[in-house]
């Protein structure tokens, strides 16, 4: 039984798992939602079994294009709203099959959508399927934006940032609002795992919380911040980079909520300037204009009281 | 056979535990809500097994359904009006995956004005999603047509999702005598699901739901058509084998009187029970009047349909559904152009009636024959395209 074992592989052992996401899939050089879909699958254990779902987006058309799979457990997409509940009725199917004796095996249900389909349209979807107390992982790859239909902007798109429907112009600097606290919500839902991460150092953050996520019984939702070159405008290899940044800057912070303890995953020695973060990427180049040093400063102070507020919940 | 007193919802609860699927994922609508109601007893009782899912709207319990037939459980919903017209981008998906999912539908006018009462409009707007559609007059039908649902779609030559509608309150409220099957008997008609393909086969991991480009979307909907096409003589076939276990005959129609008739009234649903109450006072009075009963929706049989009615000199096509098309309803269109294929001679009048439950009477019916008459003999006098019946003044 894949419980009874360590709780985490080792660093080596991860990298030696099979891959159960396919190379020869059609998405962009230095897509986050790729990187965030490789390494969740990897934290399932050699030999276990799953049904991965899917909400329509960027990785959906880009990794089941007929008659072309990605993906080698088996899979579902739907469409765009209900990642939630359709995958609420495969792990309910699980049930009653396992039932009447009609399946012997034990499979682990992950679904993984956008912010688009998670945060805003297929919300009620998945706020249903955590309420139920299904076992399964709801995975947000969060690129911030309606990336698939071309950079529109979400309740996930930080303010101030540049999008095909917040554009920036002679009256308008961006997104007007903040983003919405997805995983603080998924938190208030009470279910027994949720974790926040991104793509940091050699992966193990997001590893752990993805095998913690996956074998905790019942509900667990992952947000995972997962850059997209197209929509942030940035060179490929720059990804890293602007994930420690997020980091860094606390914009991003990583954190655990566990039966409903709140843990920080990781505290900034010196927590840096949110300018460190905003100036990788091309989607905030409007803010670094002279005379717009406020806006930086208004960024600056939400994410500060962002912060502070996270670290009262984990206190 | 057990002999019984029951509403339409009663009695397709009553088929809904008999056949015990895997999985029913449903969320409340009137008039269906007893459903869900019903299958939450049997199984708090220990009469069911199912799982049921309850999913916090309408277009999450057809997802769910999706994703449990997916994987391989048979499946099963109810819904109503809105609660259908929610669902409606997922009736596509459920129908183009070729998944043999029941809905167990409870005809109610879509909004607006809001409205609880019968009509057609939640089904006829559904009625290009790719499900099969059949419809019934009574408890009775409604009954043994939800027995016979999975065994049409899930045949391996349809393999495709199936709603068995009745009319909201007037059926699915109304009590009336029914003669109910054994368990067993619905057991062993119904038999277990065996899917060839599912998400949860040990042997074959697949991925259900692809995004396909153009040299390819074609074909697959070429394949769908061919599943409706053929549920045609499965329809017959299966109601051939249900005949044997019930002793009730069932096809693509009811012909009432139809055969020597000169004059026809077609309809869907309960309304045919008011229409057979006039026909028998007025062949007393010796005027050659009948009754063609639609019961299978889709596949749309018209030529069968027209081969019946072919003696006719003037036919009432009845529409409980606004199509706002300014060319009357979906059953008027759909059964002039088959009319039409047939070469048919017979005067049409395009009848709509009943909307947002309006009630349609014996006398209206009677005075629809008499109208039918004299447009066989003093041809068209109609004003416009089609007929309101039961309008206030």
């Amino acid at each position: 039984m894949s419980q009874e074992r360590a709780p985490f592989g080792s660093f080596k052992e991860i990298q030696e798992r099979q891959e159960r996401l396919a190379p020869g899939h059609r998405l962009c050089a230095g897509c986050g939602g790729t990187i965030a879909v490789r390494n969740v699958l990897k934290a399932l254990h050699p030999g276990d079994k799953a049904v991965i779902g899917n909400a329509t987006g960027c990785l959906e058309v880009s990794s089941f294009t007929y008659p072309y799979t990605a993906y080698e457990d088996s899979y579902i997409h739907n469409a765009f709203e209900n990642a939630g509940a359709t995958l609420s009725g495969v792990e309910t199917a699980y049930h009653a099959l396992k039932k009447k004796g009609k399946i012997a095996d034990n499979y682990k249900f992950i679904t993984f959508g956008g912010d688009g389909g998670t945060y805003d349209i297929g919300f009620q979807s998945l706020s249903g399927a955590m309420e139920r107390g299904h076992d399964m992982v709801y995975v947000c790859y969060d690129n911030g934006a309606y990336m698939n239909t071309g950079i529109q902007r979400s309740s996930a798109t930080p303010m101030y940032a540049d999008t095909t429907t917040t554009p920036v112009g002679k009256n308008s600097n961006g997104k007007p609002q903040g983003r919405k606290d997805l995983a603080a919500i998924m938190a208030a839902h009470n279910i027994p795992y949720v974790g926040q991460t991104t793509f940091i150092g050699n992966m193990m953050d997001l590893y752990q919380k993805s095998e913690k996520a996956i074998y905790t019984e019942g509900p667990a939702f992952l947000n995972i911040m997962a850059p997209c070159p197209r929509g942030w405008r940035y060179e490929s290899p720059e990804i890293i980079n602007i994930c420690k940044m997020a980091v860094e800057t606390c914009y991003w912070p990583l954190f655990e909520v566990v039966e409903g303890k709140w843990s920080l995953s990781y505290r900034p020695k010196q927590k840096l300037p949110l300018e460190e973060f905003l100036k990788l990427q091309g989607r905030f180049k409007h803010l670094f204009k002279l005379g717009n040093e406020y806006l930086i400063e208004a960024f600056q102070a939400e994410v500060d009281r962002r912060w502070e507020e996270l670290q009262n919940k984990c206190e | 056979m057990i002999k019984e007193r029951m509403s339409g919802n009663e009695a397709v609860a009553y088929a809904m535990k008999q056949i015990n699927p895997d999985v029913m994922p449903a969320f409340p609508i009137t008039p269906s809500t007893e459903l869900p109601q019903f299958v939450s007893s049997y199984i708090a009782n220990g009469e069911m097994d199912t799982e049921f899912i309850p999913v916090e709207s309408e277009h999450s319990a057809m997802s769910a359904a999706i994703g449990a037939e997916a994987a391989g459980a048979r499946t099963m919903t109810a819904t109503s009006s809105a609660g259908l017209a929610l669902m409606w981008e997922m009736l596509y998906v459920a129908a183009s995956n070729r998944l043999p999912i029941a809905l167990a539908l409870v005809n109610r006018a879509l909004s607006g004005p809001l409205n609880i009462n019968c009509e057609h409009s939640d089904s006829m707007g559904a009625r290009d999603s790719g499900w099969i559609q059949i419809y019934a007059e009574d408890n009775q039908e409604a009954y043994d047509n939800f027995i016979q649902a999975y065994r049409i779609a899930e045949h391996k030559d349809v393999m495709l999702p199936i709603m068995i509608c009745q009319d909201g309150f007037i059926i699915s409220h109304g009590v009336q005598n029914i003669e109910l099957l054994e368990d067993e008997t619905v057991k062993k008609f119904v038999g277990e699901y065996e899917p060839a393909h599912y998400l949860l086969k040990k042997e074959e991991p697949m991925a259900v739901g692809p995004y396909a480009v153009s040299c390819y979307g074609m074909e697959a909907k070429r394949a769908q058509a061919q599943g409706m096409m053929n549920a045609k003589q499965v329809i017959l076939d299966v109601a051939l084998e249900y005949e044997k276990i019930s002793g009730r005959k069932y096809g693509f129609y009811e012909g009432y009187c139809l055969e020597d008739a000169e004059y026809a009234i077609v309809a869907i649903g309960s309304v045919c029970g008011t229409t057979k109450d006039a026909i028998d006072a007025l062949r007393a009075k010796g005027m050659k009047v009948g009754l063609l009963k639609v019961r299978v929706f889709r596949p749309f049989p018209g030529r069968e349909f027209a081969e019946a009615l072919k003696n006719c000199k003037a036919i009432a096509i009845m529409d409980r559904a606004e199509s706002f098309s300014a060319n009357g309803g979906p059953l008027a269109a759909e059964l002039s152009a088959a009319l039409f294929q047939a070469k048919s001679k017979a005067e049409v009048l395009k009848i709509m009636y009943g909307l947002n439950g309006r009630d349609f009477t014996v006398e209206d019916a009677e005075k629809l024959f008499d109208d039918l008459r004299d447009l066989a003999e003093n041809g068209s006098q109609e004003t416009e395209e089609y007929r309101y019946i039961g309008l206030r003044e």
